[in-house]
């Protein structure tokens, strides 16, 4: 049997509660720290305990590790999903499971291994009886390690990094890693052909979720003032700010610079944030979808009265309480017109739990320089998932406050001045601070028509200029904003245009467009909005562009067209969202199935996507990434699909 | 601040702050003459002036309806937020936290409390925001022109809604319940009260809750005034006469009240209030007791007025957490942003 070495995916199926995450996440930082490129993904329920629960890990040596469909390792220590789980192990997989669960082996094309957890910790003295169920976690962590070349070093790392290094709790797991490593090696034989070896391809990288990073790059932006609301997957982005703040803002004389309030509610918990900031607080809250529904009230207050604040959403799958444990990017036009009236935000959209640290510390610049609410999408998969990044980077600039009045400088301008007055023509006005003492420094902020001076208005053209000028404020955004990451592919005959969580998925489908159906496409990967000039001349460049994201509506794209209408008939949406992450899959069948050769003819471009359909099918069995009936089905869709586009084309 | 200090020599009236009275007042009312809110406005001014605080030093929230609009009329001087219905307690919880020595004022009403605003008015009670927070109860939305509220009595009737069905809140148990630290009643024709009490609860530290019963003039209707007339002539109260006959006109106390003294008052629609003022020995530190006055006085339709409850012990919400004594928002970047070599610790304690 051929080695399958460094590309495969581990499947754990647990029940939920049951403390399984240790030992997913040192197999998990174990491989990572053998230097292989890995992901984890944790795909839970809304569930305290009781309810199935599934960790995928996919570790590859060519750094695709975008989530995977594909189960070559599952691991089953759940009764209820035991059946689900035997089924869903790929043929030549392989197939551990606790030796405690009696049930009917029916495959016969897959390798299997029985695993004596129970007895294995009932043999060990050392382990109190209610650690039990726990510690037994760690004797698949043993029996994996052993039969795929973990090395157990590493995993002695990476408990000691989970334990903190207490001693006690990283020597009763290690202990359990160990007895499980020894009874398989006595009494497993390897039938199937999946190893780790070691790289070098992590090295100088670290392993962390996107909320730690978030919590880390806010306080790097200097985060005064945090108000929140418990919610999944938002939760552990406000708890890491309780976790790290103590520490990196501790000052000798004990005192704090900083707040974090839990609210009552989000419309609470934005509220004070826009209190604080509106007072002039670095002030941010972080939320998901539902919390943002709750939000959107203070929303539109803070982009009318123009209160800087930084409003974190995690996103999860709605609508209303949706999927709340699984990921999505359908928030993006609910973000994007946030409010009654007319209204337009500044959305950031990370793409990694780098740029999570990042868009951390730059929101707060970006919001006291603009003077508006800044939102950071950010989603389930990237806020709660362990993910490799590069180091975070200390900030390459200094703290932007934006447009300041003191008492000094009022003492200057004699307190001639106006809250909303477009001095510099770029739509931001001036702000004071509650608290200072200049006699001329006060104003009167109202969620109400106001003037230059934030006096009470009715007046039309009072209100008419306001308006006008906030959508020049929406302008001035532009210069402030993270530009869009583009790569640049040399023949490209199409446009992948995508944001957030997805860029795993999509190098991955580029490669299988590529090599496998001799499509060259280049991505631009959009980071903020509103689209600054490198977005406007991408989707200039490209006949075809298509856009990828994880929701059913294709909102970007929804955005895209309102926003360039002049290019509508370029952009081919590519949405998909049923809860998980991303996978290569998805975005490279999307693809297909819109995909034409030449845009400009018309019936050719549907022959052209016949050719590249069954082309498609064939390659299916030379290229184990597809492989079942079901994953060629979409590719059909092509024909079908392609016919409306290609007629439009020769209306042209 | 020098340019607003009177010369030297000049005659003019000024408070220890060196301020007169001018520079605590607002903007022209835009509200209904007569209407109770702007006595109340008069009596904030006059209590600010009075006990010599900066207008700077404090900073002015309220929510949306009729009584949130009052901010404007009263220290041009201060900071103001008219925020969103109901809210109010956030923005203002959030905005203090930037400067802890600044003094809140809130201005809210029962539609903008007792309704909407209930979940937040409670938790910024428990939360013991250092901040004055009025309630200026008239027991009808005015901005909407007439509609029941939530501390309408049972039975009340209103010219399009008909009869009220519903049991009334009570602002003062309410923040009493939820751990207040100061919670008072008054009424809005007893401007000495009012403003004995807004001294008070100026100088208290943490919440303090006024609910000020402030007829509204507007919304009063011939048909039911006459009934309420009726009713409140067989009380033969003599108050409710003046009132009934002068719609328009403020509703105002012709005497104090004395400890313990219980008076019936002419709404200007009709309805009738009947007050009572706190027996003399009346020991507001006393949370049973305060509850106990309470329940009897929902008993036998009073509204009881004066200082309920006291608790001077509780630290207020700033001061639990700390905070370096510069005001937040005068920190800089040297203060916010920790050192490069703490970024190199948090990379090495990530995995």
């Amino acid at each position: 049997m051929n080695k399958i070495i460094n590309d495969f995916s581990i499947t754990v199926g647990t029940v939920n509660g049951s403390g399984s995450s240790t030992a997913n996440n040192t197999i998990l930082r174990a491989i990572f720290k053998m230097g292989i490129p890995v992901s984890g993904k944790n795909l839970f329920p809304s569930n305290i305990q009781g309810l199935p629960t599934w960790y995928t890990i996919r570790a590859n040596k060519d750094g695709f590790i975008a989530h995977h469909e594909r189960r070559d390792i599952v691991i089953a220590i759940n009764p209820n999903s035991f059946a689900r789980d035997l089924a869903s192990v790929v043929p030549g997989g392989a197939f551990y499971y606790a030796d405690d669960i009696k049930q009917p082996i029916t495959r016969a094309d897959i390798a299997v291994y029985p695993m004596p957890i129970k007895t294995i910790v009932r043999n060990d003295p050392n382990v109190p009886s209610d650690f039990r169920d726990l510690v037994g976690n760690m004797v698949y962590v043993g029996v994996l390690a052993q039969m795929i070349g973990m090395d157990m070093n590493m995993i002695n790392a990476a408990l000691t990094f989970h334990f903190k290094g207490k001693q006690k709790p990283i020597d009763m797991n290690f202990n359990a890693v160990k007895a499980g490593a020894e009874w398989a090696k006595a009494n497993l034989e390897k039938k199937d052909p999946f190893y780790v070896e070691p790289m070098s391809k992590t090295e100088g990288l670290i392993m962390a979720d996107g909320n730690t990073a978030a919590a880390i790059g806010s306080i790097f932006g200097g985060v005064q003032f945090a108000a929140w609301y418990p919610i999944t997957p938002a939760t552990s982005l406000a708890e890491s700010l309780n976790d790290y703040l103590p520490q990196l803002r501790k000052r000798e004389d004990g005192k704090h610079t900083y707040a974090v309030v839990q609210a009552e509610d989000e419309l609470a918990a934005l509220g004070m944030s826009v209190g604080a900031g509106w007072a002039g607080l670095r002030a941010m809250t972080s939320t998901s979808g539902p919390g943002l529904s709750l939000m959107t009230e203070f929303a539109g207050l803070a982009y009318y009265a123009e209160v800087p604040v930084v409003v974190w959403d995690v996103q999860r799958i709605g609508p209303s309480t949706g999927l709340p444990t699984r990921t999505s990017q359908g928030d993006l036009t609910f973000t994007h017109f946030i409010g009654h009236g007319d209204s337009h935000s500044v959305t950031l959209l990370p793409g990694d739990v780098y740029e999570c640290f990042e868009f951390g510390w730059k929101s707060f610049d970006i919001a006291e320089r603009i003077q508006t609410p800044v939102f950071v999408l950010s989603d389930l998969d990237m806020g709660m998932n362990q993910w490799i990044s590069k180091p975070f980077q200390y900030p390459d600039a200094p703290m932007d406050r934006g447009k300041t009045l003191f008492e000094k400088d009022l003492e200057e301008i004699k307190g001639n001045w106006g809250r909303y007055f477009d001095k510099d023509g770029d739509g931001v006005g001036y702000r004071t601070f509650p608290g200072n003492k200049h006699p001329m420094s006060s104003y009167f902020t109202r969620g109400t028509g106001h003037d230059d001076y934030a006096r009470y208005s009715e007046e039309a053209e009072v209100y008419l200029k306001n308006m006008d000028r906030l959508k020049r404020k929406h302008e001035t955004a532009k210069q402030y904003v993270p530009a869009p990451v583009l790569h640049t592919a040399k023949g490209a005959t199409a446009g992948i245009i995508a944001y957030g969580s997805t860029e795993a998925a999509i190098f991955e489908a580029q490669r299988q467009l590529e090599t496998e159906h001799g499509i060259k496409t280049e991505f631009l990967r959009i980071r903020a909005i509103p689209f600054t000039k490198e977005v406007d001349k991408f989707i200039a460049k490209h006949d075809q562009i298509f856009v990828v994201e994880m929701n059913r509506d294709g909102q970007m794209n929804q955005i895209l067209l309102t926003e360039y209408p002049q290019h509508a008939a370029r952009f081919k949406s590519v949405a998909y969202g049923d809860g998980m992450p991303a996978s290569a899959k998805w975005v490279r069948e999307g693809i297909l199935a819109k995909y034409e050769r030449t845009v400009t003819s018309d019936q050719k471009s549907v022959s052209g996507a016949r050719k590249k359909a069954s082309a498609a099918k064939t390659s299916s069995k030379a290229k184990p990434v597809l492989r079942s009936k079901k994953e060629a089905k979409p590719v059909k869709k092509t024909v079908a699909k392609s016919k409306p586009s290609a007629k439009k084309a020769k209306r042209k | 601040m020098t340019e607003t200090l009177p010369m030297a020599g000049a005659t003019a009236n000024v408070n220890l702050a060196g301020l007169s009275k001018n520079e605590y007042r607002g903007n022209p009312s835009t509200l209904c003459q007569g209407c109770g809110h702007n006595s109340i406005s008069n009596q904030i001014v006059s209590a600010l002036y009075e006990m010599n605080i900066v207008p700077e030093d404090v900073v002015k929230f309220s929510g949306i309806g009729c009584s949130s609009k009052s901010p404007t009329y009263f220290l041009n001087r201060s900071f103001g937020f008219n925020s969103l219905h109901g809210r109010m307690p956030s923005i203002a919880t959030g905005a203090l936290f930037a400067d802890q020595h600044l003094k809140g004022i809130g201005v809210s009403g029962d539609g903008d409390s007792a309704s909407i605003g209930m979940g937040q008015f409670k938790h910024v009670m428990r939360r013991n925001v250092n901040m004055l927070y009025i309630v200026e109860n008239n027991g009808v939305y005015g901005l909407t022109k007439g509609q029941f509220s939530a501390t309408a009595e049972k039975g009340l009737q209103l010219k399009k809604q008909g009869e009220n069905p519903y049991m009334p809140v009570d602002i003062c148990m309410e923040a009493v319940v939820s751990n207040a630290t100061f919670v008072a009643r008054s009424f809005a024709g007893n401007p000495k009260q009012v403003k004995e009490l807004l001294k008070a609860a100026l100088a208290h530290d943490g919440i303090a809750v006024l609910d000020i019963i402030s007829p509204c003039v507007t919304f009063n209707n011939n048909e039911n005034a006459y009934h309420s007339y009726a009713w409140g002539k067989d009380h033969e109260e003599p108050l409710h006469e003046i009132s009934y006959i002068a719609p328009r006109n403020e509703i105002m106390l012709e005497r104090e009240m004395v400890d313990g003294e219980i008076r019936e008052v002419a709404m200007h629609d009709g309805s009738t209030v009947i007050l009572k003022n706190l027996e003399k020995g009346y020991d507001p530190t006393n949370r049973f007791e305060a509850l106990r006055v309470m329940e009897e006085s929902q008993q036998n339709n009073w509204l009881i007025t004066g200082l309920l409850y006291v608790n001077t012990t509780k630290p207020n919400l700033t001061s639990l957490y700390n905070l370096v004594d510069t005001p937040l928002n005068r920190l800089t970047e040297a203060d916010l942003r920790p050192e490069r070599a703490a970024l190199d610790k948090v990379n090495a304690l990530m995995f």
